[in-house]
């Protein structure tokens, strides 16, 4: 039960992108299309939900002081493994996402659940914890990469959606696309009242 | 009887005046009127297209708008100015849907969406005319020289990339490539003149403004006249840096913004990679109103430096 409650607070009521507002960084670079976005989240989910699993089962052994250099190698495996995987397995992905994938590492959100969540919470919740959020994130990218694609490319997955005449909307996949597409996100999450108050 | 029911006790101010919204923007229209008959002398039909066609969508948008909020209010005039000047701002050889995502843009995303009239941060039309240009590059700079439709740079453009001038008689009158409000500087001063007469708008923006641009073209050895009367400036000047929501309040703060507005336009026109940079000043200042507006707070009277009492 506790899991499905952290599960689900992730994915929209504490959204890390839309209330959290942490973890931008990646989010405006490589939401251009939408498989990219689809593609960051499964990954930075994977590293969310791993490195949560590991500091919440060794979080009674971890000395205070050196806690973040630990929380950092931990969370730096699991980029590696991805980092390598994605390498081998989705070559023409990890070209595009480039230097985004080692940056996981950084990534706010992952450090953050880290101290705020796995570090004083049970091994099941962290889990649920890490998979929500990191589904939050996937979600946000999924739907903001999918808008700038449609408006700015004409296209949806790599298939042509929009008529041929249409002028594609070429600001949606500039930077300032980024930050209007995900102002106007936020809004709405704000106005279906998700926020916490 | 207490004190309170034999008089009428109130804060101030206490003379009110007919002035409101609608009034404001009817001045709005008027004094657009000569640079609009300009640009229909100058571009004929292309132009009137454009025009109707932003006047009628940024009328449609905010009635859809309304009609969402389910507001049941009166149009107040001013999307009708928005209307006119992102018209006003583009060039006459636009396609027809360009007017039409343009008032979209400033009517809902940078008007309404922000809280309707009076809460905007930005300039509407300056914003759709920033969003299109960075959408359409192609669509939105074919220039079309006056009276007979073939395409030709603007004077700031010819300047820029092949280092020809323009006769200042010529961009005086407005006889030249431009967006169909910006090429008359007569027309336009006659606009700004009746604004001027009427009150409606303070000096300290757009004088300070042109004022700085001219200096600067002299401090960095271009010519200033030129400078002065080139590209959207003066329409951007007396019109646009003058909005009533997105500029600042005091006096002080007016001038601040102008001579702010005049080095931006400068800095792009003479470094830029963009030959004109009239939008994008007036844009960066708009986001630096609220800080212009705490740094010049005047000092009241009776009162010491910081709001202190004496």
């Amino acid at each position: 039960m506790r899991f499905f409650k952290a599960l689900t607070n992730g994915l929209w009521k504490e959204n890390p992108i839309l209330v959290l507002m942490i973890g931008l960084c990646p989010t405006l670079a490589v939401s251009s299309a939408a498989i990219n976005g689809v593609y960051m989240g499964l990954a930075a989910t994977f590293v969310l939900a791993g490195s949560n699993f590991i500091i919440s089962l060794i979080r009674k052994w971890v000395p205070d002081q050196i806690r973040i250099p630990i929380f950092i190698t931990i969370i730096a495996t699991f980029v590696t493994i991805v980092d390598m995987a994605m390498h081998a397995y989705a070559p023409d992905m990890y070209r595009i996402l480039g230097i985004f994938i080692p940056l996981i590492v950084v990534n706010c959100i992952i450090l953050g659940r880290a101290e705020a969540f796995a570090y004083k919470n049970g091994v099941i919740e962290s889990i649920g914890d890490g998979l929500g959020m990191g589904l939050g994130f996937t979600l946000i990218l999924l739907i903001l990469g999918s808008i700038r694609e449609l408006l700015g490319n004409g296209t949806l997955f790599g298939i042509q959606v929009m008529p041929l005449t249409y002028k594609p909307v070429l600001l949606m996949i500039l930077p300032p696309g980024a930050f209007l597409t995900i102002g106007f996100l936020q809004a709405f999450q704000r106005y279906k009242g998700g926020a916490s108050k | 009887m207490s004190i309170e029911q034999r008089f009428y006790v109130s804060s101030p101010p206490h003379i009110k005046t007919h002035q409101d919204a609608k009034y404001l923007m009817r001045q709005v229209i008027i004094a657009l009127f000569p640079p609009t008959v300009a640009g229909l002398i100058f571009f004929g039909w292309h132009a009137l297209i454009v025009l109707v066609l932003s006047i009628i969508s940024s009328i449609f948008w905010e009635k859809i708008v309304m009609y969402i909020k389910k507001e049941n209010r009166e149009l107040d005039g001013s999307e009708i100015v928005t209307g006119l000047l992102l018209g006003l701002n583009l060039s006459p050889l636009v396609p027809w849907w360009i007017p039409i995502v343009g008032t979209f843009v400033a009517i809902v995303l940078t008007k309404e969406l922000f809280g309707g009239l009076g809460f905007n941060i930005f300039n509407p039309a300056l914003i759709a005319r920033a969003f299109l240009l960075a959408s359409w590059p192609m669509e939105m700079t074919t220039w079309m020289a006056p009276f007979n439709g073939i395409s030709r740079a603007t004077p700031l453009t010819l300047l820029k990339l092949n280092g020809i001038s323009t006769p200042y008689l010529t961009l005086f009158l407005g006889n030249r490539g431009g967006c169909i409000g910006e090429t008359s500087v007569l027309a336009l001063l006659i606009g700004a003149g009746y604004l001027f007469y009427k009150g409606i708008i303070d000096w300290r923006t757009p004088i300070p403004y042109v004022i700085t641009v001219g200096l600067l073209s002299l401090a960095f050895g271009r010519d200033p006249i030129f400078n002065m009367m080139a590209g959207g400036l003066i329409l951007g000047a007396f019109f646009m840096a003058t909005d009533y929501t997105t500029t600042p309040i005091t006096k002080l703060g007016r001038t601040v913004f102008g001579i702010g507005c005049g080095i931006i336009t400068s800095l792009i026109r003479f470094y830029g990679g963009y030959p004109e940079g009239v939008s994008y000043s007036i844009l960066f200042m708009n986001a630096l109103t609220p800080l212009i507006d705490r740094w010049t707070i005047p000092k009241p009277f009776g009162y010491k430096k910081g709001g202190e009492k004496v």
